[in-house]
Formats: structure tokens, sequence, C-alpha cells
């Protein structure tokens, strides 16, 4: 059992003993623990890493760690050698021998696992120079790369539980609380609700017992950010809370964790016994008279559950649907009790305002979303992975200095914001400061942080399907607009993109979104309609494509689409013949290849195969596919021009 | 209790502080749709026909007047443009569901019953029999199961056998007329298979002479 920690003096020498054992110069090699790289077999090579220093001799001067997300989930496994910052990026375990007899013995660098600017082809050595991380300014996700999660004494030697210290020591309930209202922290789970306002309401509403909550139930497609934090870094999360437990008068805290993490769960359940033994966390907490307990709660799998007061619902042990906020439940939530549930990231900026300050805080962001912001990139851009930037960081540096740009080199279309109830957002408003209040006027929202970037391959009609088919499926049932409502949705997309469409659907889509948008009963229902007002309102014109012309533009709806091989350009390879799944690809060795329309089912297995230096299959959209030629040998002559 | 007062169509109200803006408009003789409602059992807010639209300063917005809390100073319009659509819109829905539904409310708000898909379930899961069924009866023979546009109400049958054939008080509220159907076909079954789930449990045959009977 480890010694209690009874006072602020006690916290600081625990932090020296801890560090003075620890050499800053000593070579520390930090291996990416998130999901991402754990699914690219990063405990394999971590493991690795133990063994074969072990086996070099060197065990003692060299320190392996494995520690939380780092953020570049494209590149896993991701590795930083410390103290010289050397990062590795794709790492498997056959390259660990030649990075511990090259890097770690010899001091050279292993120049193939370095990144390498897929535009520019200039190479970077240091973490800090690599574009992705460069124009980042990560105050609450870079911390991961220092510590092991599993770990408190490594989040303490980094100053971890000194905020919560301080605020219990020199501060009372009232200055905690004033502090965070001056540092206008919004909050990150999408509705950018004020931090500080909502903590006050708790606060002063009626009743002995207060509750404060974590809300972990991330669930738009694509976003990883809470994730990744809890994961990665669940002391910072707890401690910010225990510090709002103390502003809001709370003895109870909930961490409501969704059943699809169970690395954040693990993690979490972990630090708050870890907590607990320190008296970080329980009775008298460093011997200051404040006492509080957390608990982990673990989700159902129901999107719709991330919404507060369903959330609640779920916690009281009932089933997870909203119910109706005109009466907060800050003032009336977990039993009828007041209780203040804010999200993974809001928490974990908690730490950083009291012990920096709220000034300090208000330097970094915008005039009305103050601070950072992490956001998941995804999608159809070179460097994928969670990003922390200050808000009112634009779209275009997000994406192209950061992200590095469109993959393939294809064209931009548009960014997804806000997950599914957030919007499309096109070129023309790539210069958009990122923050609570800019994306809302151009119809999408920055939401939790979700950001998914797509290209001329995109088809945006797909696009808004495939987010209302989410929503269809989540939605709670509850009430009529958003239960009836999208399931016509649904069914009037679906016949679009299978070239069904009728004369005046987009009317009818904007008639329902009207209603969808006014008259449900909770956030999901409210903003279920962006996807497909932004999509009408930038691309309208590819609507009337696929309903009038039963055209996809982008040559993605399957319904639409045919395959179809150029006669003159084919070189009767037999490779598609070969791979076609259904056979409907007729020819033979020197005989043009033909591909039977009734047969295909357009899986794209022939474009994708077809040699580049052929490009015979094209995808074609509303035109007639040409009819088969007749039976054609493809001649020596042709052969030899090619 | 503490009065508290509003104004609703522009008529100066008196309420009780904790009611609703339904019951204030009911009390001050002022009619507003409603569906899921009854005043025997609680508010539940899920069929939204009963919205309002309250003004605060500049600010508008649409709520459900059977769950809105009264508030001193509240400005509560009932007949507005936007709630005008908002009703034809979901009557519009509903009906696409339970095609014979609210025909009066249908004729006032001018639904279009030719844009929408017909998908008869008959069920449009308003609650009205799984709440009374709880909250009145105490009994809990029927509930919600599945989630979203999977949802459906069932009978359960361990408890529908013992009480559902000698009360039958749902079959009053259900505005759709599917509870009496479902009962006719589904509670007497149970007595062969009565550990059995039914998770599909309206007959397609008895709904189609049922929609073919109201059309």
């Amino acid at each position: 059992m480890a010694k209690r920690i009874d006072s602020l003096d006690d916290l600081e020498q625990l932090r020296k003993r801890i560090t003075s054992g620890r050499d800053p110069s000593k070579t520390r090699v930090t291996v990416c623990g998130g999901t991402g790289c754990q699914a690219y077999g990063s405990e394999k090579v971590f493991q690795a890493f133990v063994e074969e220093v072990k086996q070099r001799g060197i065990g003692a001067e060299v320190d392996i760690k494995p520690t939380g997300c780092h953020g570049f989930c494209e590149r896993g496994v991701v590795l930083v050698i410390f103290p010289e910052e050397i990062c590795y990026l794709r790492v498997r375990v056959e390259d660990v021998p030649e990075i511990v007899s090259e890097t770690l013995v010899q001091n050279k660098i292993v120049e193939r696992l370095t990144y390498e600017n897929p535009l520019t082809g200039e190479k970077s050595v240091k973490e800090s120079e690599i574009p992705f991380y460069k124009y980042q300014s990560r105050i609450v996700f870079g911390k991961n790369r220092f510590i092991d999660p599993k770990s408190i004494d490594d989040y303490i030697a980094i100053g971890g539980y000194e905020a919560l210290a301080r605020a219990l020591r020199d501060m009372t309930p009232e200055q905690v609380l004033d502090e965070v209202k001056r540092a206008n922290i919004r909050g990150r789970g999408g509705g950018g609700f004020s931090a500080g306002a909502k903590w006050q309401t708790t606060r002063d509403a009626p009743g002995e017992t207060k509750y404060v909550i974590v809300n972990c139930d991330e669930g738009d497609p694509g976003a990883y950010m809470d994730r990744s934090l809890m994961e990665g870094n669940p002391h910072s999360v707890l401690e910010g809370l225990t510090i709002g437990a103390y502003a809001i008068g709370a003895h109870k805290g909930f961490i409501y964790v969704r059943q699809e993490y169970p690395l954040a769960t693990e993690n979490t359940i972990l630090a708050i016994k870890q907590a607990e033994e320190y008296g970080l966390l329980g009775k008298n907490i460093l011997g200051c008279g404040f006492d509080f307990t957390v608990e982990v709660q673990r989700g159902a799998g129901a999107f719709v559950s991330g919404e507060s007061s369903a959330l609640m619902s779920a916690i009281e042990g009932r089933v997870g649907e909203p119910r109706p906020k005109y009466i907060r439940t800050a003032v009336s939530g977990i039993w009828g009790s007041p209780s203040n549930l804010n999200n993974v990231e809001t928490w974990a900026n908690v730490p950083l305002v009291i012990s920096k300050g709220a000034d300090w805080y208000n330097s970094i962001g915008t005039e009305g979303s103050k601070g950072t912001k992490i956001f998941s990139l995804v999608g159809k851009v070179n460097n994928t992975g969670l990003v922390e930037v200050p808000m009112g960081t634009t779209l275009r540096e997000i994406i192209f200095d950061i992200g590095g740009g469109i993959l393939n080199g294809k064209k931009f279309k548009a960014v997804q914001t806000g997950g599914p109830s957030g919007g499309c957002i096109p070129e023309q408003f790539l210069d958009k400061p990122v923050d609570f209040d800019e994306l809302s006027k151009v119809g999408a929202m920055m939401g939790s942080g979700g950001m998914i970037v797509m290209d001329e391959d995109n088809c945006m009609v797909d696009v808004a399907r495939y987010f209302v088919n989410f929503l269809t499926d989540e939605s709670c049932g509850k009430c009529v607009p958003c239960r009836e409502g999208l399931r016509h949705y649904h069914k009037i997309l679906e016949r679009i993109v299978r070239g069904e469409g009728r004369e005046g659907d987009i009317a009818l889509l904007e008639d329902l979104s009207d209603v969808i948008k006014d008259a449900s009963l909770c956030a999901l229902g409210q903003t279920a309609p962006n996807p497909v007002l932004t999509t009408i309102q930038y691309f309208r014109d590819e609507y009337e494509a696929h309903i009038e012309e039963r055209r996809c533009p982008a040559k993605v709806c399957k319904d639409l689409i045919s395959f179809y091989i150029e006669p003159d350009k084919c070189q009767a390879c037999m490779i598609c013949l070969r791979n076609c799944p259904v056979g409907a690809i007729s020819g033979d060795k020197g005989l043009v290849h033909v591909i039977d329309q009734g047969k295909c089912t357009r899986c794209g297995t022939c474009l994708d195969l077809c040699p580049t230096r052929f490009s015979a299959v094209t995808k074609l959209s509303g035109e007639p596919v040409p009819p088969p030629p007749l039976r054609r040998d493809v001649t020596r002559e042709k052969r030899s021009e090619q | 209790m503490k009065q508290v007062s509003m104004q609703i169509d522009g008529v100066q109200v008196k309420a009780e502080e904790g009611t609703t803006v339904l019951q204030a408009a009911k009390q001050a003789g002022i009619k507003i749709p409603t569906l899921c409602h009854d005043d025997r059992l609680a508010p539940y807010g899920a069929c939204r026909l009963c919205s309002v639209e309250i003004k605060k300063g500049e600010r508008s917005r649409i709520v459900a007047s059977c769950v809105y809390p009264v508030e001193e100073g509240l400005v509560v319009e009932t007949e507005s443009p936007r709630l005008q659509k908002i009703r034809q819109v979901i009557l519009e829905l509903l009906r696409s569901r339970s095609p014979g539904l609210k025909e009066e409310l249908a004729e006032k708000y001018q639904v279009d019953s030719t844009r929408l898909d017909r998908d008869p379930s008959f069920c449009i899961l308003c609650g009205l029999c799984v709440r009374y069924c709880a909250e009145v009866k105490g009994a809990n023979a029927l509930g919600f199961v599945g989630r979203g546009t999977e949802r459906q109400v069932v009978f359960f049958p361990e408890i529908a056998l013992k009480t559902c054939p000698t009360c039958r008080e749902c079959f009053n509220i259900c505005p759709t007329g599917v509870i009496p159907s479902d009962f006719a076909v589904n509670v007497p079954r149970f007595e062969k298979q009565p550990t059995v789930f039914p998770v599909r449990l309206r007959d397609e045959q008895n709904l189609r002479s049922l929609v073919e009977k109201i059309e």
C-alpha cells in the first residue's frame, strides 16, 4: 500500500523523490500504446524492445515506457526516443533490433523509419519538426507521450495533482469557481455551454447531495479524442473532476465510459484505485478535509446516452432515453439531485486553468472560445490522427498544414465537422477559423471535434445518407419528429441514391428538416438535419443530378454507375477477368474483355486491378454503356505500341 | 402555492407555480392539440403535437407545452405559422403509420397524405397504453422493446395472461385501435407458448384487414 499524501508538501516531496530517481539525460524510448498503435502491435513492439535491450546488456542505460496515444495514429506504431526526441513511425517488431543497435547503441538514425513528407519528400527526424506536430499546441493532449497511463507516479512526476493540492489548500470553492468562470472554458462535448456557469448553477441549486459526471460516451463515427485522453491520461481527468467537485460542493462523481472502450475503462478504474491509495480521492483529501469518491459507470452502447439527461437516466439504472430539460440537469439530474456533467476534454482542461491561471488560458484562442481543442482528423487526408490546436485555427491550417493535404493529390471537396449532427463545409469556407461560433454560421458546428475530410470521389448525397442512416439507428425512438422524421429521411435518401428520386424530394427533405430541428425532444434530433441541409445548401447540383438525370457525379452510388472496359485500351491481360468475383467478364488471352452489365455487381475489383499503364476500366454514370464490341482480337501491332 | 402570471395568445393568464403551460392554457380555455397526453398520466412529451412557441425577450423557442413549466412573464403562442407547420408535418408523419389518425386535426392543418410513403404499423408509439398500465394500474403488462425505428409495444405474456383479460382499460385509450387488435390476436396465443417472448407481435393478416377497413 502506497503512503498517503497528506499535504501539498507531501506531494512535492513525493514528486522530488520520483524525479530524483530519474536521470533526464538517460535514453528513454516511449512506445505509443493508444488503441490505434495497439492495433498495429505496439504491445509486441514494446516487449521486443525490453528483450532486445536486455540481450544487449544495456538494460541499465535505457528506459522503455509504454505511453498513451501520441496522436499520429495513421503512422503507428509511433516511437519517440528522448532526450534526442527522435521520432520513428510505422515501427514493427522486425525493426526493433535495428533501432537498438543503430540508434540506442551507435547513436545513428534509422532513416527509413523517420517521417517523409509525402508532398516534398523532405525528411524529419525530430518529433517537433514533423509538420503534423509542428503546427499543433498540445497543452492537454501532449502530456500523453510522457507518461505511462497506468502509473500515477508518472503523472505526479510531471506536476500532476499539484493544481488540486493548490486549490484545496490555497483557494476557497468560490475562488476556484471564479477562476474557471474567468477562464471562459466552454463545454468540449459540442454544446459549448460555459462550464463555469454550469458549475455555478449546480453549486447554487438547492439540495445536499450533488453529483459531478464525466461524459466519456463519445460515439461520433470517426471521432476518438475523449477515448485517447481517457486511455492515455486518466489522472488529468480525475484531477479536473475533483477540483470541480470541490468548487461545486459534490462528494460523489461518476465517470460514464462507453462499453466499446475497454482500455479506457481499465485505465480509469486503475487510476481511481491509485489515487485512493495516495489519498487523492476518498476521505479528507490531501489533509484538507474534503471528501470525494468516484465510480466508473459502463455505458450500454447507445449513442443517445451521450446526451446528458439520457446518460443520467442510464446511471440511475433506467433506459438511456433523454427527458425534457426545461429544468436543467444542473438543478435536477441524477435521482433529482443537482448534477454537473462535463465532457472528458473539458475536465482535463481544469487543472491547467488552476495551475497556470485564467489569464494565461485566456491568452489562447479567440474572443468567444478560449484554449485549445482536440480534433480527430480523418478521411481523405494524408496525416490522419488526433490534432490539438488553439481555437480559431483555420480549417485550411488543420487540413493542409497539419493534415498534409488530400490523399493521392486529389481535390478537396468538403469537410464534415461536428460528427453526424454537424455539417459538410465546402471549399469556400476553408479559411474559416474553427471555434464554437464561426462554424455554426455556415450551418455546421465544431461539435466535439470530429473532422472528416472528403475529396472529389465522395458523393455528397451518399455522405448525407450515411449520417442519416447512423442517426436513424441511434435515435431512441421516443419522440415523433426524430423517430418518424428520420425514418422517412432515410427512405427518401436511399431512394435518391438508388436512382429512384422524385421531383419534389429536395423540398420534402427541407420540409421535414424544419420540423425535426424545431420539434425534436433532444439535441440528437434537433441537429440531425444538419448533414442533409448543408449538403443540399452547398451541393444541390449533386442532388439534382441524382434525381433528374439518374446520375451520380462522383460515380459512387452503385445503382447509378456502370463499369466499362474501353476496347481500345484493353490489352486482354486476363487480370480483371480472373478476379471478377461474379464471373461477369468475358474474353480470352488476346481477346478484348467485356463486362456483362447484367451480372456485374459494381464491386470495382476490375477497376482496382487493371494495370495503370492500361487504365482500360472506367466508371460511367448518367450515360449508356456502349454496346459490347464484336469479338475482337488485340493485335500484335497494337500491343507493341503500348 | 405561488401564482405566476403569463400571456398565452395575447391573453393574460394566472397559473400555479409547478404546473405546465398546457394546464395553464386549458384553464384559460385555450385549446392546444395533444396526442400522447392524458391528465391521469405523468407528462411524457413525445408526440410534440402540443408544441408551442415561447418568447423571452427577442428569442423565441419551440417547446412541448405538456412538460414546460409555467414561468412569471412568459409569453406563449399556440398557433403561429411555425407551429402550424410543425403540427402539419407531425400529423403527416403519424398518418403514414396510422392512416386514419386524428381526422379532424388532419383537416384543420391541411395534411398532405400523398408525399410520404405509407408504411402502416398502426401503433404510433405514443405510449399511452404502456404508461396507463404502469402508472394507473401498476400492472406493467405492456412495454416498449427495441430502440428507435425498431421500437414497438408488446404484451408481456406472464403478466398479460393474468391481468389483461379482465382489465382491458387500455383499449379505450389507444388512439389507433391497434391495442385491442393486438390483444385479440396475441393474448389468447400466449397460453400455448407462454414462455416465448413476442418480438414480432402484430399479426400481418390482422393488420391488413384493419388497414383496409379504415382506408
